[in-house]
């Protein structure tokens, strides 16, 4: 029963909003926007959660998944934007898969290449990780600049989901209904992999206790390599559709979401997907609402939260019961 | 004539450190095949250590082991487990957050749980078949270490290391875990360290005890266990104490 408890958080966040903000239609907007923040923000933060988790790795340098799988997009969605003016599904769609799956397939190289060079060297130490990974984080973010260069670059949305839907007097934007659904895609084939399947046994026996999954004869490296590389390309889709959303890419980017996707992983439990899920659910409404209400208040408002949650359940919504 | 072999486990001046801690210093015993050897010896002695020595986890700094004549000393643990070794830790090391069929699964490398091992597991450990769906963290301690010894061997397995099976468990499953190593030495070698003389004394065929991280007494577990002095020098108790 217990664990049912921070997913009724969601709702009484969204009920409680809803006298503060005043208007149901703006509260409906405003919630769709939270819930489409949130899936996007799960997507970039899931890969982290599982990482901290199975090796007790700090990556700051999470963020440049993020920035190199929008730019990745970006480059494709630029180059073949030619073929989105038809104003077809199929259309944009041709260009939209490429677009995510370099997004995906670049974020997952640069991991890859993060974790061979830059972190097996420093396992097990924080100070080193911390280190390591925040001058990766500078060095490659200084990359960027040379290859894509230091200015915006603004991105052209498909028009399948551009406008907006209209439910009763509330206006709903496509592209909001398009993340939420990628989202709640993503989370169930995550939810498939480490529930239905073998290896997804092994990440979630990793998760808990490292050492004895070695003692039980499986080779935690190659897993964590495998987790790395995924989490990795997640967060290059996370990038690549939070660049959409913003439709605009900057080599800042994944450094300034950083703070929210830590956040979450915080809030949701360090190693838990699930609670990873709740915690960026509950960070995207949050961030809307208080957008809203109170827009200096919007990333002190997720600090809040956080500390809120902590007080509650020190060791987040969803503690993975490390050994 | 029966045939003459080698011990399956062989430590020759092992030496571990851990940090600036000097902790095994120079320890040597064997552990005969089909055999059960209790490793005692007070708090701080070094017999976790060894354990983890043994199993890979702390790398020995100098000395040698070998297991069924070859040197394992710097083999990874993960294939120390594929040579036949499963370790069992003194915190059980059970997967908390899995099922009981789940933790089974994945000590069962090949996939699927054997049936017949399976069978066996039932009868030794009947809570497991009780609890099979059930989250390993919502077990009782003592059905916890249940878990933790048939997920040791829920395969075939050559040596068992078991870090202190009766810590902080009831006597009456403790009972229960003397019937089930009974059972378990007649085809397996076990490694054991226990506290619990009484265990000890029910099921060990040789002892070796280590005092300040070194082997100090190495014999039948029966000749201690008649030697009420002896038991007073190595381990500052009596028989009876622990009875």
């Amino acid at each position: 029963m217990s664990r049912h408890i921070p997913l009724v958080l969601i709702p009484l966040l969204a009920l409680a909003a809803l006298p503060l903000v005043g208007s149901v239609p703006t509260w409906v907007t405003l919630t769709v926007a939270g819930l489409a923040m949130g899936m996007m923000i799960f997507m970039m933060a899931s890969g982290l959660t599982l990482v901290f988790g199975l090796m007790d790795v700090m990556n700051f340098a999470h963020g440049i998944f993020i920035s190199v799988g929008a730019y990745g997009a970006a480059t494709v969605l630029t180059r073949m934007g030619g073929q989105m003016q038809g104003g077809t599904l199929a259309g944009d769609l041709s260009v939209m898969l490429p677009a995510v799956a370099a997004a995906i397939a670049l974020a997952a190289v640069m991991g890859w290449f993060f974790e061979r060079v830059l972190i097996r060297p420093v396992y097990g130490d924080h100070l080193k990780q911390i280190l390591i990974t925040m001058g990766g984080l500078i060095v490659f973010e200084q990359l960027i600049h040379v290859v894509w260069g230091a200015d915006m670059i603004p991105l052209p949305r498909p028009g399948a989901i551009t406008g907006s839907f209209i439910l009763g007097d509330a206006a709903i934007e496509r592209y909001r209904v398009a993340a939420v659904v990628v989202g709640l895609v993503v989370f169930a084939a995550m939810w498939l992999v480490l529930n239905r399947t073998r290896i997804g046994l092994l990440v979630r026996a990793g998760v808990e206790n490292p050492e004895m999954v070695e003692s039980l004869g499986y080779r935690i490296r190659r897993l964590f390599v495998g987790v790395f590389v995924a989490g990795s390309g997640l967060a290059g889709l996370g990038g690549a559709m939070w660049a959409m959303y913003q439709e605009q890419v900057t080599p800042q980017m994944g450094m300034q979401v950083l703070v929210v996707v830590f956040i979450v992983v915080i809030i949701g439990g360090l190693g838990s997907v699930g609670g990873c899920f709740v915690g960026a659910l509950l960070v995207g409404l949050m961030a809307n609402y208080t957008g809203f209400l109170a827009p200096k208040l919007a990333l002190g408002s997720n600090i809040l939260l956080m500390v809120l949650v902590l007080l509650w359940r020190p060791r987040g919504l969803y503690p993975v019961g490390k050994a | 004539m029966p045939e003459l072999r080698g011990p399956l486990l062989d430590l020759r001046g092992v030496n571990t450190h851990i940090g600036q801690y000097h902790i095994l210093q120079g320890v040597d015993f064997v552990v005969p095949e089909k055999q059960l050897v209790m490793l005692l010896g007070r708090n701080g002695a070094g017999k976790t250590t060894c354990l983890r020595t043994i199993m890979g986890l702390w790398k020995a700094s100098s000395g040698k082991v070998f297991f069924d004549g070859k040197e394992i000393t710097r083999t990874a643990t993960p294939d120390l487990a594929r040579l036949g070794i499963a370790y069992v830790p003194e915190n059980m090391g059970i997967f908390a957050g899995l099922t009981v069929r789940e933790n089974l699964m994945l000590a069962a490398r090949g996939g699927d749980p054997d049936d017949t091992r399976l069978e066996r597991i039932f009868r030794l450990f009947p809570a497991m078949k009780k609890f099979w769906h059930s989250h390993a963290g919502n077990l009782s301690g003592g059905q916890k270490q249940m878990l933790a010894i048939s997920r040791a061997i829920v395969e075939p397995r050559r040596l068992l290391l078991i870090d202190e099976p009766t810590k902080g468990l009831a006597p009456a499953i403790i009972g229960a875990m003397i019937e089930a190593f009974g059972e378990l030495k007649r085809d397996t070698t076990l490694l054991v360290v226990e506290q619990n003389f009484h265990f000890a004394k029910s099921l060990g065929d040789a002892v070796a005890v280590m005092d300040s991280g070194r082997i100090v007494h190495t014999g039948a577990m029966a000749a201690l266990a008649a030697d009420g002095g002896l038991q007073q020098r190595l381990l500052g108790l009596s028989l009876h104490v622990h009875q």
